[in-house]
């Protein structure tokens, strides 16, 4: 289901009893334009119809096998009174397809066929592809905190003799736990936001470098600030949780060994 | 006469390591130890006698195996650790032998380290104190300098007015001139005993000089983990 409105680059998307919409491509090869005629056949029927539009949905192959016509003109063409060949619905909920599919075949007894069963080799694939986002997530998430846990373990062991001065000094194991802690979640944030930068740098880049052969942008990708902002809090509580274990280790210092290390 | 509060009051402190080991060492036998408020104290005895196990203790930095220590009328074996951490920022001032400042903090930022932590904020009157102290520890001129770049006698300085920001009423000194040059060893205890003298400061000093134990009000001798009897003797003027 395609709301074609977005895609005419010249005329409306609106269809008279002889009209025919073209593609772009199409009109180029034909050397046809707007107001010009152009002799639909069936093969069994043919007719002689007007050019009142052309559109561009993108691909060059799609602009050169697809025209719209007016459906009473589509049904006289290809000799099927009252009848279509094919109904598109779109649903609200892209994977609930089968469920309104199936009572839709049961109800009507015509072939219904979900999205889902026509391309089970691409859901199949997207699923696939889902699993092995979430994988490679979780392993950097997991990769991070094994970082931050290890770079504020060493911090530990190097800031000991401080550690040591502060607790002489007066400052609480509560105090040098929070220390430690406030850090881990200082390198989630800057951590996060360094990364939120690189990311959209980088997609202005690929949308920079990688165009379709018609100059548009071939990745229509768009990076979410709520989606920015959820990996920036994941990452300040990674950030945390990771201290936790360098950090009771630092308040569990004994002062007197720390001084004198 | 009333008999005053004695600052700190240790009763047949014990230190042993190595607990239940094979190797358990006692370092501290039976210490018992008052100090007055503003008496200034040499605690003298060659090294590996002791003395700064000695200091660990009596600065709350680690407990006593056995004994009683009172410091300031407060029994320490009834305090947690949070309370032992607060009673020892408020009572007790440390300077050590090596100055211990934190490198990446300014000559000021060390002094007011304590307030920092014992308040969780710098209040407007803090700094002009931190200044102060180093103007009376003859550093005004190096509030921004970094342990980094001063000399081993002016660090001793910066850790001097550090332990009294928060003006203690114990401060105990390892070694503090232990480090340092003898005019610089001589300036850090003319500006100990001043301190001592101003600010009514006791002063419970750890070193193995005896020169500069013989200029204390009071010595007490730690040999082998044992106090010898005490010296008293007045004050040097010098």
């Amino acid at each position: 289901m395609v709301r074609m409105e977005g895609y005419m680059s010249v005329g409306r998307f609106a269809l008279a009893s002889d009209s025919v919409l073209i593609g772009r491509e199409l009109a180029e090869d034909l050397g046809l334009k707007v107001g010009d005629k152009l002799r639909v056949s069936t093969g069994a029927r043919a007719q002689v119809l007007t050019v009142t539009g052309l559109f561009d949905m993108g691909g060059r192959e799609v602009n050169r096998r697809r025209i719209f016509i007016g459906l009473r003109m589509a049904q006289a063409l290809l000799d099927l009174p009252g009848q279509v060949s094919a109904i598109d619905l779109s649903v609200a909920d892209l994977f609930a397809a089968n469920a309104v599919a199936d009572p839709l075949r049961r109800q009507t007894g015509l072939w219904v066929e979900s999205w889902m069963q026509t391309n089970a080799g691409l859901l199949n694939a997207l699923s696939n592809q889902d699993v092995s986002n979430k994988l490679i997530r979780g392993f950097v998430v997991a990769i991070v905190a094994l970082g931050i846990s290890s770079v504020l373990v060493v911090t530990v062991v190097q800031k000991q003799r401080e550690i040591g001065i502060l607790r002489a000094m007066g400052a609480g194991r509560a105090r040098i736990m929070r220390i430690f802690l406030f850090q881990g979640a200082l390198m989630g944030v800057l951590g996060s936001a360094l990364g939120v930068l690189l990311a959209y740098g980088l997609l202005a880049l690929f949308s920079h470098f990688y165009k379709t052969p018609e100059g548009g942008a071939m990745y229509q990708a768009e990076l979410d600030p709520a989606l920015a902002l959820a990996a920036s809090v994941l990452a300040c509580a990674v950030g945390v949780l990771s201290a936790l274990m360098p950090a009771r280790r630092a308040a569990r210092m004994d002062p007197v060994e720390a001084i004198r290390a | 006469m009333i008999a005053q509060t004695p600052i700190l009051q240790l009763s047949a402190v014990c230190k042993r390591y190595g607990l239940g080991t094979a190797v358990e060492t006692e370092v501290l036998h039976d210490i018992s130890l008052r100090l007055e408020p503003a008496e200034f104290v040499a605690l003298r005895g060659p090294s590996g006698s002791g003395k700064s196990t000695l200091l660990n203790i009596v600065g709350l930095l680690e407990p006593p195996t056995s004994g009683g220590l009172v410091l300031e009328g407060q029994r320490i074996d009834e305090l947690d650790d949070a309370r032992l951490t607060e009673l020892r920022g408020r009572t007790i001032g440390f300077v050590f032998q090596y100055h211990h400042l934190l490198p990446a903090f300014t000559a000021l930022e060390n002094v007011l380290l304590p307030l920092m932590l014992a308040q969780g904020v710098l209040l407007p009157q803090d700094e002009t104190l931190g200044r102060q102290l180093l103007a009376s520890v003859g550093l005004d001129q190096a509030l921004a300098k970094r342990p980094g770049e001063l000399s081993g006698g002016m660090q001793q300085r910066v850790a001097l007015a550090r332990a009294l920001a928060r003006k203690p009423r114990l401060i105990l000194a390892d070694e503090p001139t232990g480090n340092l040059d003898s005019a610089s060893a001589e300036e850090v205890f003319a500006l100990l005993r001043r301190f001592n003298k101003e600010h009514g400061s006791a002063c419970l000093i750890v070193t193995h000089d005896a020169s500069l134990a013989d200029r204390c009000a009071r010595t007490t001798d730690l040999v082998d983990g044992r106090l010898a009897p005490a010296q008293a003797r007045a004050i040097s003027r010098r």
